[in-house]
């Protein structure tokens, strides 16, 4: 099995503090990682390529630092990486995104099956997983949380996807570009001996100009359908907290219950 | 190199910039603002910068050679399963028939299924002008490939100017592949649909880095302007059973042959809720305790005619499937009542549900943040409260 995992960094949350004056972000110090959904599709790629053989190779587009996420890549155990970085692509809406990543993977050659996590956390768009898969004409499928059965002799693949109303256990024929959920599995930590490999490891780095079918004017943020025209606070809500104290949980769970009832939305 | 530029007679240092960059991209040097390499132009400091001194270029040297007034009309994708509309869809009809009126355009909706003539009448009921309606059995299970090629295909013989689908899984699947073939804008998990009446280009509003910042964005020279939009976000309209429209049959553009994937099972637990387009939610967090904890929650969300939520925490721990998560790595909800059992706040979760119309907190810990988003709370031991609380409901709403 050949594997494409597609990663973005992103800005680190977990140890985000707020502000609690004014309810924003404190973003000092705040720390890159690898979108905790692209950590999933990193460890599915390890485990099919521990189960049928084959290889596993991370792709990333973004700023020069994004050079680290790779690294954590290799650090965690895939084989190579593929770094995508130039001021041509910068600015990037979704469109411009998947048609870059699309080309690099045309370039780095054949491969079964392509991994995504689902969206990003910080531009949340879900998009550039189904756009890789168009542009390369192939089938996806999208918010995977358990792959049912992997047959690389026919070349089929089930998988179990989660929508709102529940799963749905879908076949399809390789090559194929999944995302995946959370619940898939659960990433494995670094290991010392992938660590050094990865501090050797030298990544390539691949620009527009290493990717002569691309259209310049299909680049960066020339080339993005979108346009971000304005940026905004989202609207604070309203009111404080109403506190309910009484001397009793029954008297407090009556005057909530009157006072969720006035609200007038059950 | 980052893209964005410092007007270095301009820039007062005054820091705004550092303030509103998610990224870490910009710092002060010498009291000026300096932008290094993680910046990704996204554009977040440009508002925040009060004497305009932060500029991404316009990089747009070309109108697109397509003649853009050939696009015409709006369009919504009815999204059904097994038959049933989904509540987005409906919402959408409300949204798009606003939308259509200001540009004094029609209101087209987008059938396809098997089976499912039954929709067509009701889009219409809700606001739709026209339906193209596409019955076939390779349709009757939503998988991608037929469902986009059949859109596309429409969307290039009739050119609507702006085609929105709701935010779900399959919305965001299907919308993702059908403008990725079109070279057009997507605008995902919008929250805000306008007209700019100055050149009426749709203006699409969404949350981005976890509901932190509100972005606007425009697709001004690719058409049809796509979004994907938020449940229960818009009202939904009220059906004419009256309104008459215009139902046109079309063939499915793929051949049953060509199709790659197939559905084989749906499984609907029984336990699974629709979170999506629940009215209310109970959530548990990591103050329930334990699987059986989620038992007094769920009694709570049963007689309230909810959906049970819950926090990372208690999914981590095991004690809930993912399906229930509500947060950033899980889903986004929006419920007119969200009550909140033995949950702490912590910015993750909130993202998911910061939106919520009414908040409810119960929780032992005075200090936890979900107090500050909450509009009622009771400080205490959910096991004591929650069920004091379904009592009065009980009393109160069915008495």
């Amino acid at each position: 099995m050949n594997i494409i995992v597609c990663i973005k960094q992103v800005p680190g949350v977990t140890d985000v503090k707020i502000n609690p004056e004014t309810n924003t972000l404190i973003r000092e110090g705040v720390s890159s990682i690898i979108n905790p959904f692209d950590m999933y599709a990193i460890e599915e790629g390890l485990r099919i390529k521990e189960k049928f053989g084959g290889k596993v190779k991370v792709i990333s587009l973004g700023p020069p630092q994004s050079i680290n996420a790779l690294k954590e890549a290799v650090g965690m155990g895939v084989d190579e990486a593929i770094q995508l970085s130039d001021v041509a692509f910068a600015g990037s809406d979704s469109w411009a995104t998947a048609y870059t990543l699309a080309l690099a993977i045309k370039k780095m050659g054949i491969f079964d099956i392509i991994l995504c996590g689902k969206q990003a956390i910080d531009g949340d768009t879900g998009q550039v997983g189904p756009g890789i898969a168009s542009q390369l004409n192939i089938t996806q499928l999208t918010y995977v949380f358990k792959i049912v059965k992997l047959e690389p002799v026919s070349g089929t693949i089930t998988v179990e996807r989660l929508l709102e109303e529940g799963r749905e256990i879908v076949e399809a024929k390789l090559p194929v570009l999944l995302t995946v959920v959370k619940d898939i599995n659960q990433p494995r930590a670094a290991t010392l001996f992938h660590i050094r490999r990865a501090a050797r490891l030298k990544i390539p780095l691949w620009t527009a100009a290493d990717l002569p079918e691309a259209d310049p004017l299909k680049l960066g943020l020339a080339g993005s359908p979108t346009k971000v025209i304005k940026i905004s606070s989202p609207p604070k809500r309203e009111g404080l907290l109403d506190l309910i104290k009484t001397d009793s949980v029954e008297h407090s769970a009556a005057m909530l219950a009157d006072k969720i009832i006035a609200e007038k939305i059950l | 190199m980052p893209l964005l530029e410092v007007d270095k007679d301009k820039c007062i240092g005054c820091g705004g910039c550092i303030e509103a960059c998610p990224l870490g991209a910009l710092s002060l040097v010498d009291d000026m603002a300096v932008v290094n390499d993680k910046c990704t132009a996204c554009g977040a400091c440009l508002l925040a910068c009060p004497v305009h001194a932060l500029n991404l270029p316009d990089a747009r040297p070309r109108k697109s050679s397509e003649n853009l007034a050939a696009y015409s009309g709006v369009w919504i994708w009815m999204e059904q399963f097994h038959g049933r509309t989904g509540s987005i869809s409906i919402e959408m009809l409300g949204q798009g028939r606003k939308l259509a009126d200001t540009r004094k355009v029609a209101l087209t909706a987008c059938v396809l299924g098997h089976n499912v003539e039954h929709i067509t009448k009701e889009a219409i009921s809700f606001g739709a002008d026209r339906v193209f309606w596409v019955d076939d059995p390779s349709l009757a299970d939503y998988t991608t490939a037929p469902y986009a090629s059949t859109l596309i295909s429409l969307i290039r013989e009739y050119k609507p100017e702006i085609f929105l689908l709701g935010a779900s899984a399959r919305g965001r699947d299907l919308a993702g592949s059908v403008a990725s073939v079109l070279y057009t804008g997507l605008t995902a998990d919008c929250t805000g649909l306008e007209i700019d009446p100055e050149n009426g280009l749709l203006l699409q509003t969404r949350p981005a880095f976890g509901g932190n910042i509100m972005a606007t964005i425009i697709c001004p020279d690719h058409r049809p302007q796509m979004a994907t939009v938020r449940y229960r976000v818009f009202e939904m309209p009220v059906a004419d059973d009256k309104r008459q429209g215009q139902v046109i049959s079309i063939k499915a553009a793929m051949r049953p042959e060509q199709i790659t994937a197939r559905v084989i099972d749906s499984i609907l637990e029984k336990d699974e809720v629709n979170l999506a387009e629940a009215r209310v939610i109970v959530s548990g967090g990591r103050g329930v305790g334990g699987p059986a904890g989620f038992e007094t929650i769920r009694k709570l969300a049963e007689i309230l005619g909810g959906a049970v939520g819950s926090s990372r925490g208690a999914v981590d721990a095991g004690w809930i499937s993912y399906a229930h998560q509500v947060g950033q790595t899980g889903r986004t909800v929006r419920p007119d009542l969200y009550i909140a059992c033995g949950i702490s706040g912590q910015i993750q979760h909130l993202a998911g549900m910061k939106t919520s119309k009414v908040i409810v907190a119960i929780n032992k810990n005075p200090d936890a943040p979900i107090f500050n988003i909450a509009n009622y709370g009771i400080v205490g031991d959910l096991f004591q409260i929650v069920p004091a609380l379904t009592e009065q409901f009980k009393k109160k709403l069915h008495p």
